[in-house]
């Protein structure tokens, strides 16, 4: 396989303009063109400006990972499309709230894996807790996966975040 | 007016469109609009051309834009009528036409209620434009009004819709001139880089068997665009070639001109491109129906692209040196830089090309059989070309199907703007309406759709407004009784089983053009061709020509789906060499 087939895993920053229809457009363009989306995370970052930030994580070749740079470029409220994973070293956070449910050894093991993973207890009760947990996908994938086999009830978790390391701003 | 007049919607939309140099609308009404149809019936300024199908007013709007390098402008009412503009506003993202869609809504207070005629127009048609929007807010109408028109002609030109709810056209706002309104985000880079630019004048010198790939790109630059890729195409001496959206930005009488590429374009177009060293691609985009089977494409060469839209480099074929900009731009500093370093061609090594290129050429590609038992579509079109010879003012359009190609094949082009067919969508039913908004646009001009006998058919309507607003214009339908690009495929690809592609019980044409008050002629003898084309340009009204042609003539040559240019079919007579494989078969 060359490096033109490689496929490989690329965190995306986009700044939008907070207006209607924008999250369909993107998403539009990922479903219309059969792109890849792994997660996606949306808030407004500039309330004066009305800018959203979105972070796309997805996955391609060098050639589809830069067509879909440029299909986004394209879009008319877009801002800026930065690739984090081209540009240089950048972290990546996701959350994830976990419910466990459980009494006696179980709910003990539980909070002690919590303890390790630096999870936070967000509420307990006798028989449950539900723990923030924030770190790389992996990071959660691993706390989750304990989890399973201490009274796992329910998860939520969140896209990634990302942001470029080092003074430079979007 | 200055900052800050208050009027009412539709008036703001009046003064808008009036501010952008808007003089002609095409549009149909409704119950959604009709503030706005109140406006235009007040005033005198702006023209409204009231079609019969809202899909016809995006077709005309392009035709208009087209040939005349402005933006089209279409108005139709909510619901049912903005479902029928979406199959246009398609046609025009995928050719790069701008075009501004006015629609009407439901009032803001019923949206997403399922109001009487709603529909969600901006999520319908968000795939099907480049942007769209919806004013909830009078006083921001004119100024999404003014972006929309920015929108739409710069960058890769494109459609843009507006939805307009009913309240807002009634409601009161302060009107925004167009200085004051431009898009925040979207700024197109039309100046290229001058260090790639360089770059890529070092490989034109250098090449050894040149091409020029030329594309409708230089046509959306302006006419401009097409002198100086003229200019530059003599200087160098290299041979250049068109896509179908191409055709005119290069004169078709200039000998350097091999003619269309791609799947029925010509055998030394498709030969050159697929032995060339070094390809020159300006506003073109490597389109599956030029290219071919892609890992076979022109495997020698070194490729430049230039192209307005980053997103068009590297879509489909990796090439070496990328220019973003416009054509205009980029073959304005390639000119001076080409003098500026006093470059010339390796004469030796272009004179062996030209040989070759004349070894192809004789081979005579779009020869066809003479006869004088039937006519052949291909001699009817050479009798048309003919008859308008020396002519300056002739706009043809087309519809979609083998008639389509031959007339790319066979009427010659040497100014851009004059060619209007519907290349990436293919739309059957987008040549009436088209010659109509060229014809509006050129008033006392020649405008010829030459159509299928099933195309036609698909906005044939469009008699009736080319009547009412006493256009000449000309249906030249070359009738084979067959859907004739889908029988060939079937005759090619399905074992000759005609499914569905005959076209049974049609209406008598000459009859049809007598009841919408319009000129109806036939040929159906070879003797009688001369005398109908003459008869159909001297008529001054709206004229159907019903040229009875041979029903089993197929069109080359022909590239089959997925297979390489150097695989091209010349005649009936050659077989594929292998059965079209697989993944061949699935292409369109
Ligand atoms: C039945 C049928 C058969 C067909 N057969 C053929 C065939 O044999 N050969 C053929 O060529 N086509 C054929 N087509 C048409 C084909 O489908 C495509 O529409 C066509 O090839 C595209 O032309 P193009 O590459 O010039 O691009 P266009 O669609 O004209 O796009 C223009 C390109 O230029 C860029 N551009 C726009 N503005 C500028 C600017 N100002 N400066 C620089 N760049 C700019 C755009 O970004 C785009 O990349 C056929 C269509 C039909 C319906
Ligand atoms: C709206 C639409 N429907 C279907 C097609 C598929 N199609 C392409 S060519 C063609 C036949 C056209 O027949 P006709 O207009 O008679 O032209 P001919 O090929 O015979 O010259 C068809 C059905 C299309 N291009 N557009």
């Amino acid at each position: 396989m060359s490096p033109h087939d490689t496929i490989r895993r690329h965190t995306i920053s986009i700044l939008v303009d907070n207006e209607p229809g924008v999250l369909a457009r993107v998403i539009g363009l990922f479903s219309g063109r059969g792109y890849n989306i792994e997660s996606l995370t949306v808030a407004e970052v500039n309330e004066a400006e009305t800018l959203s930030r979105i972070t796309i994580v997805t996955s391609g070749t060098p050639m589809i990972v830069e067509q879909i740079k440029a299909q986004l470029d394209r879009l008319v409220p877009v801002h800026r499309v930065k690739d984090l994973t081209l540009d240089g070293p950048f972290i990546e956070r996701e959350m994830a709230l976990v419910k466990v449910a459980g009494t006696g050894e179980k709910r003990v093991e539980a909070l002690r894996i919590a303890d390790i993973f630096k999870a936070r207890v967000l509420d307990a009760t006798i028989s449950s807790f539900v723990f923030e947990i924030t770190g790389s996908g992996e990071d959660l994938n691993r706390f989750i996966d304990l989890m399973r086999q201490l009274g796992l009830v329910d998860i939520s978790r969140t896209g990634a975040v990302a942001m470029s390391r080092g003074p430079a701003g979007l | 007016m200055s900052t800050g007049t208050k009027l009412t919607g539709a008036d703001i939309v009046l003064k808008a469109l009036r501010d952008q140099g808007v003089d002609t609308i095409f549009g149909y009404p409704g119950g959604a609009v009709l503030p706005i149809y109140d406006a235009l019936f007040q005033q005198n300024d702006i023209r409204h051309i009231l079609v019969r199908h809202e899909q016809a007013a995006v077709h005309a709007a392009e035709g208009y834009a087209r040939s005349t390098g402005k933006v089209g402008v279409v108005l139709v009412t909510s619901g049912p009528g903005a479902t029928n503009a979406v199959t246009g506003l398609v046609d025009a993202l995928m050719d790069n036409i701008p075009i501004v869609c006015l629609s009407g809504q439901v009032p803001t207070h019923l949206i997403g209620n399922d109001a009487f005629q709603e529909c969600d127009t901006t999520g319908i048609t968000r795939p099907a434009t480049k942007h769209n929007y919806l004013v909830k807010d009078v006083n921001n109408l004119a100024r999404t009004l003014h972006e929309a028109f920015y929108v739409a002609k710069h960058g890769r030109p494109g459609p843009v819709v507006v939805d307009i709810p009913k309240d807002v056209q009634f409601a009161t706002g302060t009107y925004r001139s167009p200085g004051e309104s431009q898009p925040k985000s979207y700024r197109p880079q039309v100046k290229p880089d001058l260090n790639r630019v360089e770059e890529a004048v070092e490989l034109i010198a250098s090449a050894k068997r040149p091409i020029f790939y030329v594309g409708g790109g230089v046509i959306n630059a302006g006419p401009v665009a097409s002198q100086l890729l003229t200019q530059f195409v003599r200087m160098t001496g290299y041979p250049c070639t068109t896509t179908l959206m191409g055709l005119g930005a290069f004169p078709a009488s200039d000998p350097q001109w091999l003619g269309m590429l791609g799947m029925h374009g010509t055998y030394e177009a498709n030969l050159a491109m697929h032995g060339c060293d070094v390809m020159i691609t300006i506003g073109a985009r490597f389109d599956d129906r030029v290219t071919g089977k892609l890992s076979a494409f022109s495997p020698g060469s070194k490729k430049i692209h230039v192209d307005i839209d980053p997103s068009n480099i590297n879509k489909n074929v990796q090439v070496d040196i990328p220019i973003v900009g416009d054509a205009a731009y980029v073959l304005e500093d390639m000119i001076r830089i080409w003098k500026a370093r006093a470059k010339r061609a390796d004469q030796a090594a272009l004179k062996l090309w030209w040989d070759q290129i004349a070894v192809w050429r004789a081979r005579d590609c779009l020869r066809y059989e003479k006869t004088d038992q039937v006519i052949k579509p291909q001699y009817a079109l050479e009798r048309l070309r003919a008859a308008l010879k020396g002519r300056d003012d002739v706009f043809i359009s087309t519809e979609v199907g083998q008639h389509q190609m031959w007339a790319a094949q066979f009427l010659p082009f040497d100014k851009p703007n004059r060619w209007l067919t519907s290349g990436g969508l293919g739309t059957m039913g987008y040549g009436l309406p088209a010659a109509i908004g060229a014809q509006i646009g050129n008033p006392g001009a020649l405008c010829i759709d030459v159509a299928g006998e099933a195309s036609i058919q698909m906005n044939i309507q469009e008699m009736s407004t080319a009547l009412q607003y006493r256009l000449p214009v000309k249906v030249f339908i070359l009738n084979n009784q067959w859907m004739g690009m889908v029988r060939q495929w079937q005759e090619l690809l399905h074992g000759s089983r005609y499914s569905n592609s005959y076209s049974e019980a049609l209406p008598d044409f000459v009859k049809l053009a007598d009841a919408f008050g319009g000129v109806g002629l036939r040929a159906s003898r070879v003797s009688e061709v001369d005398d109908v084309i003459r008869e159909m340009i001297e008529t001054p009204r709206a004229v159907i020509v019903d040229m009875c042609v041979d029903p089993k003539e197929n069109c080359f040559p022909m590239i089959p789906g997925g297979k390489a240019h150097n695989e091209i079919l010349l005649g009936p007579a050659d077989q594929p060499a292998q059965a079209t494989p697989e993944e061949g078969m699935v292409l369109v």
